[in-house]
């Protein structure tokens, strides 16, 4: 496949000219960075917060059923998995909210 | 059959499956040598994108390092899995959408400059050339220590391979490749970690194992540990040593830098749409939380069996393991008070310590020391090259497609044809490979320390200005290249002044507030901001081609395979 111009697909550009689509735009924008600062006070909660700063308070406690200390968990094990599932919301949040604005790639109205 | 033989046939088979790859997946044109004709599945992509993000160090060295740093290891785990957070989230559907084939091609664009596209030119080859030597060096370990080769003649063969399927194939070969070398090395890894819980916990899942009860005694594994770490006179396993402060600025620094490595980004762009870069992050971040949920288990259980098998033995009735790694000076037992038994300790205890052990060894004597098989000693051995072929593999295309697109085509001749462009990249990945190699052979003494700091330095140099790039339109080109410059240059001084020129002061006692060289490019990336942010404020505001650009790239629709917007 060769390289093709930005221009052939004008099509499917989205106007950046027009005020209704540029506010709609605006707004899909604003709910995208509230998005990214929930998930990210989660991304730092679960690894700054109980993986380090209050890692050694936690280690009193025992994560239920387990022997971990509850802060190293969160450092060693918990917090890992915390980031591959705010990944995958993030994912599913987007795509739903690219379908509601019109902005996703299906092309469609 | 032996060891060896077993060694041998694993990593010939898993050459043979690479190189068979390269031949079915060559590259025809530019775009399939720079973004692999941007038409690989998110769930491949995450793959690949495992497979080249987990190099020797995580491979080899990881488990054991967190083996002998307790909770200070956490620094690796969560800094080198956070960062895909970010890239999820804040860059990789971005740059997708950009549809640049390079790091410095959008930096370029974006800031309207040459000198902005010539600085992240040099930031990108000066990131991957510092990572690349280290891997090229693992490679040469691996086949010095399994197959009883010099080391430079393993570099060679290495290099062979890389040379063979990064020049004919280039990301698409790549691509391929690092999703077999992918499956080559978590199944290695996992095979010998699953066997040592079940030896210990009895429970399969080494992940659920380490929250477990140790078999031997009855007790929680981490009170076992931490009751025989006090005992001898260590920190308590979960506790560690290092500063809250400085392990909170480490982590920074390794998740930002995650982020704004150039190897790891480019992996985005080979995806054919915006909602694919979203997911394949989340695939890559499963792949790779795979082993690295996995690593802190091993590192227990490997930490437990050492203290278990050698403490207080008498050096005649050592296990046969404990003498072969002997042999190779990676573990050295000097029987300091004359009674014939090995003393472990810490540096609490008041018998001095007689055992030294160096921390690869964890990962690579695992399989003997629990009585594994003879074929999985040969299958960790091939995962450990996978692991360094495969990252060495994305970095030297960086450095390629830098010095061919980014030099040549954006900057000195613009008019050069696709196929001189093809030419030209297949010859500087072939110079990359080659230095390289140089590289791995004739290390500089101080590129175990340095491969570290490649972190710092892509925090403090890329990730501010492409996040500034996407979310803020005012943004200006002077901010960029003087927030590029100042952090890039502080975190590098900071580096060099206490690894290079004063190694003898590198302790707590003299670095800035308490930050190691490790964490300071959480410090450079601030200031890095600070920076753009400030000069940006008093610079005429981009031209309005540039700020509808920034408009396009915040929407998903539009997004044609990967090319050059000419805004």
């Amino acid at each position: 496949m060769s390289e093709h111009p930005h221009g052939s697909h004008a099509d499917e550009r989205p106007s950046v000219t027009d005020p209704v689509v540029t506010a709609r735009h605006a707004e899909y924008w604003r709910r995208n960075i509230r998005y990214v600062a929930i998930l990210m006070g989660i991304w730092f909660l679960v690894s700054y917060v109980f993986g380090i700063l209050l890692a050694e308070p936690l280690n009193a406690v025992r994560l239920p059923g387990t022997g971990f200390p509850l802060g190293f968990w969160f450092a060693q094990q918990g917090s890992i998995y915390v980031f591959v599932v705010l990944i995958f919301v993030y994912v599913r949040l987007m795509n739903r909210l690219d379908r509601d604005f019109e902005v996703d790639e299906q092309g469609g109205a | 059959m032996n060891v060896q033989a077993w060694t041998f046939l694993c990593v010939a088979a898993s050459f043979a499956l690479y190189i068979g790859i390269a031949i079915w997946s060559r590259a025809s044109t530019t775009k399939d040598f720079y973004v692999a004709g941007a038409g690989v599945s998110p769930l491949a992509n995450g793959m690949a994108t495992a497979a080249d993000w987990m190099s020797a160090a995580s491979f080899i060295s990881m488990a054991g390092l967190i083996s002998f740093m307790g909770y200070d290891g956490s620094v690796y785990l969560m800094g080198w899995t956070g960062g895909y957070v970010l890239l999820a989230l804040l860059l990789a559907p971005y740059l997708r959408k950009y549809g640049a084939y390079t790091v410095p091609d959008f930096v370029g664009d974006r800031y309207y400059s040459q000198l902005a596209r010539v600085v992240a030119v040099i930031c990108a080859i000066f990131v991957s050339f510092t990572y690349v030597a280290g891997q090229v060096r693992g490679v040469g370990i691996v086949f010095g220590r399994f197959l009883e080769v010099d080391i430079n003649t393993g570099v060679y063969i290495g290099m062979a391979i890389v040379f063979f399927y990064a020049v004919l194939g280039g990301m698409k070969g790549i691509t391929y490749t690092q999703v077999a070398q992918y499956c080559v090395l978590i199944f290695a890894y996992m095979v010998p970690a699953i066997f040592l819980s079940l030896l210990i916990t009895g429970n399969p899942v080494p992940q659920l194992g380490l929250g477990g009860v140790d078999q031997a005694s009855g007790m929680a594994l981490f009170d076992r540990l931490n009751g025989l770490h006090e005992q001898l006179g260590f920190a308590a396993y979960t506790s560690g040593t290092k500063s809250t402060l400085d392990v909170f600025f480490i982590t920074a620094a390794l998740m930002v830098g995650t982020a704004g490595l150039p190897h790891v980004i480019i992996r985005f762009y080979t995806v054919p749409r915006v909602r694919d870069a979203r997911v394949s992050v989340g695939w890559a971040l499963v792949f790779i939380a795979l082993l690295y949920t996995t690593a802190p288990a091993v590192a227990v259980f490997a930490r437990t069996n050492l203290i278990g098998a050698v403490s207080d033995t008498p050096y005649s009735e050592v296990p046969p393991w404990f003498t072969n790694w002997e042999a190779t000076g990676l573990l050295a037992f000097d029987d300091a008070n004359g009674d014939g038994r090995i003393q472990f300790r810490g540096p609490a205890s008041p018998v001095p310590n007689e055992l030294t052990v160096d921390r690869d060894i964890m990962v690579l004597a695992n399989p003997e020391i629990a009585g594994l098989p003879d074929w999985v000693v040969g299958l960790v051995a091939a995962g450990g090259l996978a692991a360094a072929l495969s990252t060495a593999a994305g970095l030297l295309l960086v450095v390629s497609s830098a010095v061919s697109h980014d030099l040549l085509k954006r900057t000195l001749l613009p008019t050069i044809t696709e196929k001189g462009e093809l030419l030209a990249a297949r010859v500087s990945a072939a110079a990359a490979v080659i230095i390289a190699g140089y590289f791995g052979m004739n290390p500089p003494g101080f590129v175990a320390q340095v491969v570290a700091f490649a972190f710092g330095l892509a925090a403090s140099s890329f990730f501010p200005v492409i996040i500034l790039g996407i979310f803020s339109k005012r943004t200006t080109r002077e901010g960029a290249i003087l927030g590029m410059v100042a952090g890039v240059t502080l975190t590098a001084a900071y580096i060099v002044w206490f690894t290079l020129m004063h190694p003898e002061l590198n302790n707590a006692d003299h670095w800035w507030l308490g930050i190691s060289p490790e964490g300071i490019g959480t410090v450079g990336m601030v200031i890095n901001f600070a920076i753009t942010m400030t000069v940006s404020r008093f610079t005429p505001e981009p031209p309005s081609h540039v700020q509808v650009l920034v408009e396009l790239i915040r929407i998903p629709r539009g997004a044609g395979s990967a090319h050059e917007i000419s805004a």
